[in-house]
């Protein structure tokens, strides 16, 4: 299902477009006065794939993850998505209706603090049913059996289907935005820290039920974290960062067990044994 | 065009208000937006709003609309919930009277232009005539999205699925659709609008209306309008089809069974009477020769007679 292109995300503007791609990213920055938030950035995703961008506090990885999902215009640089109709197309280069309605029918975001991604005073069936209400959906009986649907699928109890998420637990909350997000079926998912704020047992879960969700539905993931072990479950390839660059990247496991670039390996070797 | 200037129209004194209170250019730019709004049917034209000489909520934006098209010839009638009695009708009626010396009435079919809060007359318009609503809040989407910038974009890209979340919600919660008031339209399949705080009930009145319709937000300083014979479509879910109130009882002085009903209490003994919010209405049928169940109970006489109505939204 996953098709793994390895190795680095080298500039590679000269190559033929894989009619497989679903997103390139090509040598983009953005500044902030002199300062690069993201410098150079170049990589491509495939359907499918999981993508985890790892790297220390300030290292630039949220503004890459807000530039990829049309949120933050980069300075520089190109962010080309697959569109079902049009191909690759640079994502800025849309109006912004077509943009606005990609980002909530072909793509998710899935915030780190669930307040962002949430409706707190909409009953979490109308929070999942939001989507398809905005593609058209007008008939209450679908919505709402695609609610209970999803309900169930991210494990929420189906009765707390009418109470609304600001009286569900962190836990809850993150996995109620996973499955508003990807009610509509999504090809591409954008996480930032997914699992940040969790406990450890619930962090466990949930990744074990994104795992799965975003396996059966064979939906790409781009994934930001500082955490290794959710790098190292959940993304087939890893790019490192610091300072704005893309020090190292390649296939999760080469880069964890064989991390060449210092600062990979510092990262590697800062993670506690336990 | 200064504000007080020597008018001769008929009956007004020398030295006093300029005709409709407000100057000239005031008019002239509110009648500008109020061109842009028939133009695009049920867009919100933002106006310079001015201070008017009642607070916000008493119907500041539909009194400068109504100054800004009323002319000398004209006759005006001002209801509040329906009746042409209450304090807040009673005083926009005089106000317009004092400033303008136009003729007034109370008769929904003698008016040109008709000022309401809260209600479309029970009588059908016709395409001589203005119906000027005033409006607290004009944006249909204020509670589910707060940021100005983003409803403005919402509706250029007229990306309104959102607003069936709130009848979700109505859905999920209630049984049933249980918005009564404000319940928002669609107008000529394009613009998201809040008729208002009408009730539901007189939601299919504004669908392809004889009459124009002008809406007019003090606060919010908004205008928006609908063209007459234009479609007013109310949102609803395909298995939850749009419906209006019913009552089971009839208007107990005029024994209407079709028209908005108030319930009225009469003591403190649980005593109550339903009875039709539309005073003119109500009392034109009573001239014709209808009754109602209480008609003839000296308790009703107050509701039916010149005194005002205590009326209290059912």
């Amino acid at each position: 299902m996953s098709r793994l292109i390895g190795g680095a995300a080298a500039p590679e503007s000269a190559t033929p477009v894989d009619p497989d791609l679903l997103l390139r990213v090509t040598a983009l920055d953005k500044r902030y006065g002199d300062f690069f938030a993201c410098r150079d950035i170049s990589f491509d995703l495939y359907p499918g794939e999981i993508l985890g961008i790892v790297g220390e506090s300030g290292s630039g990885k949220t503004t890459l993850l807000n530039c990829l999902s049309g949120r933050l215009e980069p300075s520089s640089g190109r962010i080309e998505y697959a569109t079902r109709t049009h191909g690759l197309t640079d994502i800025f280069e849309l109006s912004e209706p077509e943009r606005r309605l990609l980002m909530r029918t072909d793509w998710g975001v899935v915030h780190q603090n669930p307040r962002d991604g949430l409706r707190l005073d909409i009953t979490a069936g109308g929070n999942i049913g939001e989507r398809l209400m905005m593609v058209g959906a007008r008939h209450y009986g679908e919505i709402r059996h695609a609610a209970e649907d999803w309900m169930g699928r991210v494990e929420l109890d189906l009765a707390r289907i009418d109470d609304a998420p600001k009286t569900f637990s962190g836990g809850m909350q993150q996995r109620l935005q996973i499955a508003r997000n990807l009610v509509s079926a999504p090809r591409l998912v954008f996480m930032d820290e997914p699992t940040g704020g969790l406990d450890v047992s619930v962090q466990a879960r949930l990744l074990d039920l994104l795992r799965g969700l975003v396996r059966d539905m064979g939906v790409a993931a781009v994934i930001v974290t500082h955490d290794l072990a959710v790098a190292r479950l959940l993304a087939d390839r890893l790019m490192v960062m610091r300072r704005g660059t893309v020090v190292e990247a390649g296939l999760t496991d080469q880069v964890l067990d064989d991390p060449h670039h210092p600062y990979t390996q510092l990262l590697v070797s800062s993670v506690l044994q336990v | 065009m200064s504000g007080k200037t020597t008018t001769s129209s008929g009956g007004v004194e020398a030295e006093t208000y300029n005709f409709a209170y407000l100057d000239e250019q005031t008019k002239r730019m509110i009648r500008r937006c109020i061109l842009k709004a028939v133009a695009l049917p049920g867009y919100q034209v933002e106006f310079g709003g001015r201070e008017m000489p009642l607070p916000y909520g008493w119907g500041t934006g539909g009194i400068q609309v109504t100054a800004a098209v009323i002319g000398a010839d004209d006759t005006l009638k001002v209801i509040d919930q329906g009746s042409d009695d209450t304090t807040n009708a009673v005083n926009i009626r005089r106000f317009f009277a004092r400033t303008t010396g136009v003729a007034t009435t109370e008769a929904t079919d003698a008016a040109t232009i008709i000022q309401t809060r809260h209600r479309i007359p029970e009588a059908t318009l016709r395409d001589s005539q203005i119906l000027v609503y005033q409006v607290p809040q004009p944006e249909p989407l204020t509670f589910l999205e707060p940021r100005k910038e983003e409803t403005r974009k919402i509706h250029a890209y007229a990306e309104y699925g959102v607003m069936h979340l709130k009848l979700y919600e109505d859905v999920a919660r209630f049984g049933r659709i249980a918005s009564t008031y404000a319940y928002p339209v669609m107008v000529n399949e394009r613009y998201l609008m809040s008729p208002s705080p009408i009730p539901k009930f007189d939601n299919p009145k504004m669908d392809a209306m004889p009459a124009l319709q002008l809406f007019g937000a003090g606060r919010e300083k908004r205008i928006y309008a609908v063209p007459p014979w234009t479609t007013v479509r109310s949102l609803d879910f395909d298995d939850h089809p749009f419906d209006i109130e019913t009552w089971e009882e009839a208007c107990a002085l005029c024994g209407a069974g079709e028209s908005y009903l108030d319930e009225v209490i009469l003591d403190d003994q649980g005593g109550k009477m339903f009875v039709c919010s539309d005073s003119d209405f109500c009392q034109r049928r009573r001239e014709a020769g209808h009754t109602g169940a209480m008609s003839d109970d000296p308790r009703a006489a107050v509701i039916g007679g010149d005194a005002a109505p205590e009326s209290a939204a059912s």
